[in-house]
């Protein structure tokens, strides 16, 4: 079975003063089939450890080991992970001036293909990804997030997850941000991509609202860096009625 | 960087940058390299231009000319006579003392062209010194896309004066793809007429040493002007680019918006935005913008944006400058997408250009920029490793 496991990682950021541990020994594993939420603090280091399995260059690995499938990811360049199956939603997708959201997913498709896919049946792939999405078809000639609300980024990121299909997912709080119509848009897109049911889903959030409609089959409680809990979807419930209080008294 | 306006006017130091403009070569000194608007070019590479070496050379005109435009050749003193702008420096000076006359491009009044007018001026040698002088004229209501576009290798030196009639609609783009060797100095002084529209495009690619000199005023209340420009230096390249806004008018707008590429030993460009808000001046916009793209090591960008601001009651002022490397989150998010680094950086420099070349709303020429931006970019940031879809 196909599985995204990380063991024991520790990690830094490059900040302008050197190095600073954020990840203190994070142990996670997301088989293929599984949807696992996890929800933190702000600044617990979530995102960090998105961007440490997608290889961004800021975030220095210290020790530790992530794999997919046993293969080492952490030696692959971000292109070679992508091109393994991962895929992250980011927090806060990034603006490329010149470049049109069309011209983008061609590049991305060809890359991850390795051949550019056949125009006819692309031009539909894309539309037909924008319609599920509710994204009107002229954004595909907009360069890429640029001018694009919070919620047309978001949806923008999960139009790329239906459509460039990967085998794993991260999604960084993809929901934050969203009105209820857009969070049930995107929602509905997260669970279709889950319904081929060997892909496996790590959704960062901070509200379960989306748990309601994307049901995790695990949650992880995420404070200070690790894990610091564990449960079933009942954990998501009892965090927002207490909160992180206990949790980050006991990682102080 | 950007700075707002009170920043702006904070900054703001005494006009000490536009010599008075002349035909007086008396007027033009030889340069030493200290003066403001000298100090950035290598006096040495001018190779002649500075001396004023009579010639007869001509760079050969090639035009497609649509119906309503009429080219005719002038005499320096009829050129004088239509009130074009003045020579502010020394080679352009003495470009029109050397030129023997004038070419005309006149677009009469209420005369709308139908298609661009294409002028492609191609030079033969860079042992040729060549005078140019040219006047653009457009009239009372007119509209008119003027396309210069130089090719080939010469010595040229150019005084372009354009002369925007009231309420008319210019769109001028002139387009740099010289030889490696060529050298060009080029002074376009433009006056934008009451309420009209001016969008200009100045593309440098090629040559030995390109400096373009864009002197802009307005003749009157409610004019608009919007100036584009993009430059990619090659290693030993020089490409100088200064523009001087004089917003001496009320409820005058400018905007103007420079994108540069530099890669290779010794390449380096030069911008240079002054913009002057009279006195007279109220209720104007103005903005100007600079971006420099530094593709390796060994290039040099110099990014020189300026207000002088002699009133307070405008709309809005500002600029903004900025010189750096790749956008590292830019490339990580198309790398995230499994595009490998070399094509995401393709892309993110195509994007770069792509942006600014779409302003320019002549299909033909924007392709063909699009092409030899290309090319550029093939010299150095390697090429697709996959094939791109049509
Ligand atoms: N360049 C940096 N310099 C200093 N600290 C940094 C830098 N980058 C990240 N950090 C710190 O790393 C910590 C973890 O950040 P991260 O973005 O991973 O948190 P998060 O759990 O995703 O938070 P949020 O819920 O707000 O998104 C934060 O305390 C943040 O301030
Ligand atoms: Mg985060």
């Amino acid at each position: 079975m196909a599985t995204l496991e990380i063991k024991d990682l520790h990690v830094a950021v490059d900040t302008e003063d050197g190095q600073k541990p954020i990840l203190r020994g994070v142990d996670l594993a997301v088989r293929a089939g599984e949807t696992h939420a996890i929800m933190g603090p702000n600044g617990s280091g979530k995102s960090t450890l998105a961007y440490s399995i997608a290889g961004h260059p800021k975030y220095t690995i210290i020790s530790g080991t992530v794999t997919l499938n046993g293969v080492d990811v952490l030696t692959m360049s971000v292109d070679e992970r992508a091109r393994a199956g991962l895929f992250l939603a980011m927090q806060y997708p990034v603006e490329v001036p010149g470049v049109s959201v069309s011209n983008f997913l061609r590049t991305a498709k060809t890359a991850l293909d390795g051949e550019a896919p056949k125009l006819r049946t692309w031009v539909k792939d894309v539309n037909d990804a924008m319609d599920k999405v509710s994204m009107d078809r002229e954004f595909a000639q907009r360069n890429v997030n640029e001018g694009f609300s919070g919620g047309e980024k978001k949806r923008h990121e999960i139009m790329q997850l239906e459509l460039l299909n990967p085998k794993f997912a991260i999604l960084d709080e993809t929901d934050s941000g969203l009105d209820i119509d857009a969070l049930k848009v995107v929602a509905e897109g997260v669970n279709r991509f889950r319904g081929q049911g060997d892909r496996g889903v790590l959704l960062i959030t901070h509200y379960t609202r989306i748990l309601r409609y994307i049901q995790p089959d695990y949650v992880h409680v995420f404070v200070n860096g690790r894990i610091a809990e564990q449960g079933g979807p009942e954990l998501a419930e009892q965090l927002e009625a207490e909160g992180y209080d206990k949790y980050q008294r006991i990682s102080a | 960087m950007s700075t707002n306006l009170q920043d702006a006017v904070e900054s703001s130091v005494a006009s000490h940058l536009h010599p008075v403009p002349s035909y007086d070569l008396a007027d033009h000194p030889l340069p030493t390299g200290r003066e403001e608007v000298w100090r950035f070019t290598p006096l040495k590479r001018l190779r002649g231009l500075l001396d004023g070496d009579a010639s007869d050379g001509h760079l050969k005109w090639d035009a497609r000319i649509p119906e309503g435009v009429t080219i005719s050749e002038i005499s320096t003193a009829e050129a004088a006579a239509l009130g074009e702008t003045l020579p502010a420096d020394r080679p352009s000076a003495l470009a029109v003392a050397n030129g023997a006359g004038a070419v005309l491009v006149d677009v009469p009044a209420e005369t709308e062209l139908g298609e661009p007018l294409v002028v492609r001026l191609s030079g033969a040698s860079p042992d040729e010194v060549v005078w140019g002088h040219i006047v653009v004229r457009l009239g009372l209501h007119a509209k008119a896309t003027v396309v210069f576009e130089h090719s080939g290798s010469a010595r040229y030196s150019v005084s372009t004066s354009v002369l925007v009639g009231a309420s008319a609609q210019l769109d001028l783009v002139s387009l740099q793809l010289w030889d490696d060797d060529a050298v060009h100095l080029g002074q376009v002084g433009v006056r934008i007429g009451r309420d009209a529209h001016v969008r200009t495009f100045q593309a440098t690619l090629g040559g030995d040493l390109v400096r373009v000199i864009e002197n802009f005023a307005y003749d009157g209340p409610g004019g608009e002007l919007e100036a584009f420009g993009l430059y990619f230096a090659d290693a030993g390249q020089h490409i100088e680019h200064r523009l001087f806004i004089d917003h001496n008018a009320p409820h005058t707008k400018s905007n103007a918006v420079y994108k540069g590429g530099l890669q290779g030993e010794g390449a380096h460009s030069v911008w240079v935005g002054d913009v002057l808000i009279r006195k007279a001046a109220e209720g104007i916009e103005t903005f100007e913008t600079n971006r420099n793209l530094v593709l390796t090591d060994g290039c040099r960008a110099d990014s020189v944006p300026n207000l002088e601001i002699e009133t307070g009651e405008i709309k809005g002022a500002g600029h903004a400058s900025a010189t750096g490397r790749f956008d590292d989150e830019q490339l990580f998010y198309i790398q995230s997408r499994g595009v490998t680094e070399d094509e995401a950086r393709r892309l993110v420099v195509h994007g770069f250009f792509a942006d600014i070349i779409k302003k320019i709303k002549v299909p033909e020429v924007e392709e063909r920029l699009l092409v030899a931006v290309e090319a550029e970019l093939a010299r150095h940031v390697a090429t697709p490793t996959s094939v791109r879809g049509a």
